[in-house]
């Protein structure tokens, strides 16, 4: 029988379809695992409604734990604050900025260059390659980077 | 949960998101293109999301979303129209906005939990849409070409909205609620002509494969 741990482990291996440094539970999107009577029962939030690596993800949990049911889960329970500790470090090595904290974005509208770290940054445009991110620019390095949205 | 009102929020999205997307490749700046097809995108998975929740877990959302005749859609004629001009985009893009925050507001509220929490994931998404038209509206806000598009799609804005939210509607943009003669052909319930050419175009896969496409 399948350990709930074990499914964990399993999930940590299955990169995101866009930005695939991170895995899906460094994005913090699965919700919950449950292992009873054999069957393996997974929840996981989409980031963006909107966005189309969600089917794959789908079907990627389905072919790395075979047998689970995986469900879908819509509400509000996902925002950025969930990537774990390791996906943003993980982001940022990779030249994407991590979302702040919402709290912090909500009061304070500073963002930091992923590569030389200085907060001389200018917004280039709201929207970028997926609807995850924005475009930014740094003043500092002269160096344009992705910036991941708080949402 | 009341089924026409979250119709009303799924059709509008996902009409708008087509008009939004005719945009993709031809926007006045790569900066916008790039802008409205990420909304787009965006409008269209909160209809999706929205489709599945009326019709549940076992539901054909797709079903909702492209087998029904077109007088069935609940859209507001704001969203129908097919605006290739650049003030009245902007326009609509704004009224819209301000119009949208208002209904997912109160959505927020519902005592249905399953809206209330789709409508402020929805939200999350939508503050973005926000930035991008105060943006818009605050560069070109003293344009008279901007303001007369204003005037023009400000009765269809209105339309939009149920009566008892329009007031905030009005607060929100400072502008007028207009009278009830100049609402009619406005409201939702209503569709314009641009509507059927749309409907065509959008429902075209589902019609000539019925039994499904496969790609």
């Amino acid at each position: 029988m399948v350990a709930e741990a074990e499914v964990w482990e399993a999930l940590e291996e299955i990169p995101d379809p866009e930005i695939p440094v991170v895995s899906l539970v460094d994005l913090g999107v699965i919700r919950s695992v449950d292992v009873a009577e054999g069957q393996v029962r997974i929840e996981f939030t989409p980031t963006f409604l909107g966005c189309p690596a969600l089917e794959f993800m789908k079907r990627a949990i389905e072919e790395k734990v075979p047998g689970a049911v995986v469900k879908v889960i819509q509400d509000d329970s996902w925002s950025t604050d969930k990537i774990t500790p390791a996906g943003r470090e993980k982001l940022r090595a990779a030249g994407f900025a991590p979302p702040a904290p919402r709290l912090v974005q909500l009061q304070s509208q500073v963002h930091r260059c992923p590569y030389c770290g200085s907060t001389e940054t200018k917004l280039e445009n709201i929207f970028g390659p997926t609807p995850c991110r924005s475009l930014r620019y740094c003043e500092s390095c002269r160096q344009p980077f992705e910036q991941f949205k708080t949402i | 949960m009341n089924e026409q009102v979250l119709l009303g929020l799924a059709d509008d999205e996902l009409v708008l998101g087509w008009r939004e997307s005719e945009w993709t490749g031809i926007a006045p700046l790569l900066e916008e293109d790039v802008a409205f097809s990420s909304i787009a995108q965006n409008e269209i998975g909160h209809a999706r999301a929205v489709y599945e929740l009326i019709v549940g877990e076992d539901g054909d959302a797709d079903a909702l979303a492209f087998d029904r005749k077109l007088d069935e859609y609940r859209c507001s004629p704001l969203v129908e129209l097919h605006l290739l001009e650049w003030a009245h985009t902007i326009a609509r893009r704004w009224l819209y906005e301000v119009a949208d925050e208002i209904r997912i507001t109160a959505l927020k509220d519902d005592p249905d939990t399953a809206v209330a929490g789709l409508a402020a994931k929805i939200d999350r998404e939508e503050a973005y849409h926000r930035m991008h038209a105060e943006m818009w509206h605050d560069r070109l806000g003293d344009e008279p070409r901007f303001q007369a598009a204003v005037e023009d799609l400000w009765p269809y804005a209105v339309g939009m909205l149920p009566e008892g939210l329009r007031a905030d509607l009005a607060v929100r943009t400072g502008l007028d609620l207009p009278s009830n003669n100049l609402l009619q052909g406005h409201e939702r319930g209503t569709h314009t002509p641009e509507l059927a050419p749309l409907w065509d175009e959008m429902t075209i896969v589902r019609r000539s494969a019925p039994t499904g496409a496969q790609w």
